[in-house]
């Protein structure tokens, strides 16, 4: 969806100041973000030049540097900047939790998360939770219970299950499974199956 | 999505600088973007606020201070917001979703905008995106949309949760512009759509939430938030109760009733609360407390059976609080 441009040369000239408005910084350093033309430029889609953002980030326990679009998610830059494509791209609205990833211990949502505001921040993504060859307790567990059909749902289920137990605490019964794994939608419905792996994993996890 | 540019602000005054109708101030953005990407808002400036100060929830004698990006879910978890007022802390569970919760702000989660159809819709008519073009919803799908404090020119809910406890409770927003800071009671903050749906609050272009102030009360720790809705997670509210109720012995001597998913904008019930006052807390003085709940109320083709599942769900509200303790 969103066109990753670079900004092309020959754009300095007018103070980065002066084009963001006063005392406000960029994300992070951007020789190319630059000038009033610039920005009458990127008012124009047709124009290739939409002043780009540099995030540096962490992305699992690697430092990253990439510039982005300031449009751009931290779903799609996952995916298609950083060649992380097992944070999967469902809805893009925030409405089914496929793209559920942790930021700085919390789960959060991927596409609904601009990367440009991800600078200092550490990224972890389904590719990041295994430990060498052995699996996260809770990927062992959605294996042993085959806690998927299509599987399109399961990177984001087990983010955001991995979060639910290690940031808040886990849940006390099926039903509080249930309420606080609502977030994340199963097309398959493979949810009795999706419960039985978190409540098992919990039990390893706690 | 539309083209713009984004910088982070490091304070209050660098993000008010230069701030008007074109620039979109970005918290948690699980609105902003959203609606971004269906180009149904489109600025040309993104103004990041989410390294602000703004953050912090204490409690002290004049009430509850929560600053305007401090996150649903830290709020909700909160010792003192769950002790002393438990229907906010209720209300924000009941809302949407871990992830998003983690993400969502104060300040943004009362500038949420509608979740009418049409209004995400930009191949639709709709006077709330685009003044003048009609309302898609008054004979189109409307089983979400309001009956109350609604216009011929629209009838879109308002649809936070945290705020129908926070009218409830007469909560003061605090806001900051250039031109200095200035408080407003929530209720007054947002206003009716009248022949002008586009403007759905008193918040100017350049002017901020900076946090918000729940006054203290003896009623507010004795609370409940019930949600009514198609599913049992995750989704907004067809019809929700914010009920406090302050108790001598038996007898109710305070009560603050608010309701959700029915109004234009969170819907206090004062009536409600005045027919509850001085008489015992029993199911005879709820029932009648609610017979006029809806008065006014002006029902679609979809949505006429809010009025009697409002009453109803005051109803268990009240009776659900009355039976907890
Ligand atoms: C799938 C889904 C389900 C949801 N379910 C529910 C639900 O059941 N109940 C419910 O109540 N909500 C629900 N929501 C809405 C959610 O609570 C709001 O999107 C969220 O609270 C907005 O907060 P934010 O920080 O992400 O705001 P943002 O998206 O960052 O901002 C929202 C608006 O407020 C402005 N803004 C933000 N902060 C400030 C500030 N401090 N000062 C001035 N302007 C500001 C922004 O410019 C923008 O216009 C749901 C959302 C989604 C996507
Ligand atoms: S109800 Fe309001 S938001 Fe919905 S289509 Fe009508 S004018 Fe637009
Ligand atoms: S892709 Fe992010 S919630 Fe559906
Ligand atoms: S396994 Fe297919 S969507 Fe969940």
């Amino acid at each position: 969806m969103n066109q990753e441009h670079d900004a092309g040369p020959g754009r300095s000239g007018v103070s980065r100041r002066n084009f963001l408005g006063g005392g406000l910084v960029a994300a992070a350093v951007t020789p190319l973000l630059t000038g009033q033309a610039e920005a009458k430029a990127a008012a124009a889609p047709t124009v290739d030049g939409v002043a780009q953002v540099t995030v540096r980030a962490a992305v699992n326990g690697s430092p990253v540097t990439v510039r982005v679009d300031p449009r751009a998610t931290l779903l799609d830059t996952l995916r298609e900047r950083l060649d992380l494509k097992g944070t999967k791209k469902g809805c893009d609205r925030g409405q089914c939790g496929a793209c559920t990833v942790h930021v700085d211990g919390r789960r959060v949502l991927s596409c609904l998360t601009l990367a440009a505001t991800t600078t200092g921040r550490e990224v972890t993504t389904i590719e990041g939770l295994a430990d060498g060859d052995r699996l996260h307790p809770m990927q062992q567990a959605f294996v042993e219970h085959d806690g998927l059909q299509c599987g399109f749902c399961t990177p984001g289920q087990i983010m955001s299950a991995v979060a639910m137990v290690d940031d808040e605490g886990g849940a006390d019964s099926d039903d509080e499974i249930r309420e606080r794994m609502s977030g994340n939608i199963c097309r398959c419905s493979a949810y009795p199956r999706i419960v039985d792996a978190i409540r098992d994993a919990q039990q390893v996890m706690r | 999505m539309r083209p713009y540019t984004y910088a982070q602000a490091r304070s209050v005054r660098e993000a008010l600088r230069g701030a008007g109708p074109d620039t979109a101030f970005l918290a948690g953005g699980t609105t902003l973007v959203d609606l971004m990407k269906l180009e149904v808002v489109t600025p040309e400036r993104v103004v990041d606020i989410n390294r602000l100060p703004l953050d912090g929830v204490t409690l002290d004698h004049k009430g509850l201070h929560i600053g305007a990006l401090e996150r649903m879910s830290d709020v909700a978890a909160h010792p003192a917001v769950r002790q002393h007022y438990p229907m906010i802390a209720q209300a924000l569970e009941l809302s949407a979703s871990a992830q998003l919760r983690n993400m969502a702000s104060i300040g943004g989660n009362l500038l949420q905008r509608t979740r009418c159809g049409y209004f995400r819709d930009v191949t639709t008519p709709c006077n709330k995106r685009e003044p003048g073009s009609g309302c898609s919803a008054l004979d189109g799908i409307n089983r979400g949309h309001a009956v109350l404090g609604t216009s011929d020119a629209c009838i879109a809910t308002h649809p936070s949760d945290l705020a129908v406890p926070l009218v409830a409770l007469s909560t003061t927003v605090h806001l900051a512009s250039p031109r200095g800071t200035r408080s407003v009671p929530l209720d007054t903050f947002y206003t009716l759509p009248g022949s002008t749906p586009d403007v759905e609050n008193v918040l100017r272009p350049d002017e901020l939430i900076t946090g918000i102030t729940v006054p203290r009360s003896p009623w507010a720790a004795r609370s409940l938030y019930l949600k009514v809705r198609d599913r049992q997670s995750y989704e907004f509210a067809l019809t929700s109760a914010a009920v406090a109720l302050e108790l001598q012995g038996r007898t109710i001597t305070n009560a603050r009733i608010a309701a959700g998913g029915v109004g234009t904008r969170p819907w206090r019930l004062t009536a409600v609360e005045r027919a509850l006052t001085g008489r015992p807390a029993t199911p005879a003085t709820f029932e009648a407390a609610v017979t006029h709940a809806a008065d006014g109320a002006q029902p679609r083709e979809h949505n006429a059976f809010k009025p009697a599942l409002l009453r109803r769900t005051l109803v268990r509200a009240l009776t659900e609080l009355q039976e907890s303790r």
